[in-house]
């Protein structure tokens, strides 16, 4: 069995920041040899659930403060791949969200739902002054 | 964001020169398609052949740029998406609201 690997990243508030974060997501999931499934694939959803997760928190938790700071870790093994990004800010119902059905004209409103659709568990958890967003892929 | 930008007769193409259409650049492609229906350009094409990566904001962008087209009786038309951009589409069934063709030619001959 593989030990778990975990990568801890700490970026200003800023969605300047979505681009570098989300390659790492993604050469994270690439480097997970042991995965049978499409892992060009899994590589571009974390991108992209990476992306979605954070400029939710930029934006609506931390309200694009650039003075606030967003933490995130991205940890992987044999059985999952798990991303959690914390946030200083106020939170969101993320419950709202992930019930609110974007119809076509609808500029904005499915980065939770994509989120929700490409991971296996999606949480919100409040912990020690901390939001923090877990979202987990299954591996095996 | 980068955005090559050509006309041919009363259509305008917009050519995203970027990898990536997330929510640090898309505004930048809103306002400018704004700008255009400002001016009283309302058919556009938006060729997406750069774009390998494309998230909800992005989408967002395009969906204001077609709501707009529409609203002004012109339309906004999808050309050369890649593989994965493609598939944000299907994922989020907007591919049933955009017109998308292959390439600029077929994009430009169906207005």
């Amino acid at each position: 069995m593989s030990k778990r690997v975990e990568v801890d990243i700490t970026i200003p508030n800023q969605t300047k920041y979505l681009g570098m974060i989300g390659r790492i997501g993604e050469s994270m999931a690439y480097s997970l040899k042991s995965y049978n499934g499409n892992r060009r694939e899994l590589a571009y959803h974390i991108n992209l659930v990476l992306t979605e997760a954070l400029a939710n928190v930029i934006n609506h938790a931390n309200k694009c403060d650039p003075d606030k700071e967003v933490k995130i870790s991205i940890s992987t093994s044999d059985q999952d791949l798990t991303i959690k990004v914390f946030d200083q800010g106020e939170g969101f119902d993320i419950d709202a969200l992930s019930k609110f059905n974007a119809d076509a004209s609808d500029e904005g409103g499915r980065g939770i739902q994509i989120i929700y659709k490409l991971m296996d568990q999606v949480k919100y958890i409040h912990d020690d002054g901390d939001n923090i967003l877990v979202m987990t892929k299954i591996l095996q | 964001m980068q955005l090559n930008i050509s006309e041919q007769d009363d259509i305008v193409n917009i050519c995203v020169e970027e990898e990536r259409m997330d929510a640090h650049n898309s505004g930048d492609l809103k306002e400018q398609m704004l700008q255009l229906f400002d001016d009283g350009k309302c058919n556009l094409t938006i060729d997406l052949s750069k774009v390998r990566f494309i998230d909800s904001s992005g989408l967002g962008a395009l969906v204001s740029g077609f709501k707009n087209a529409s609203a002004r009786d012109g339309s906004l038309k999808l050309c050369c998406l890649q593989p994965q951009v493609q598939s944000m589409f299907e994922l989020t069934r907007l591919h049933r609201v955009f017109e998308i063709f292959t390439n600029q030619e077929e994009a430009l001959g169906s207005f």
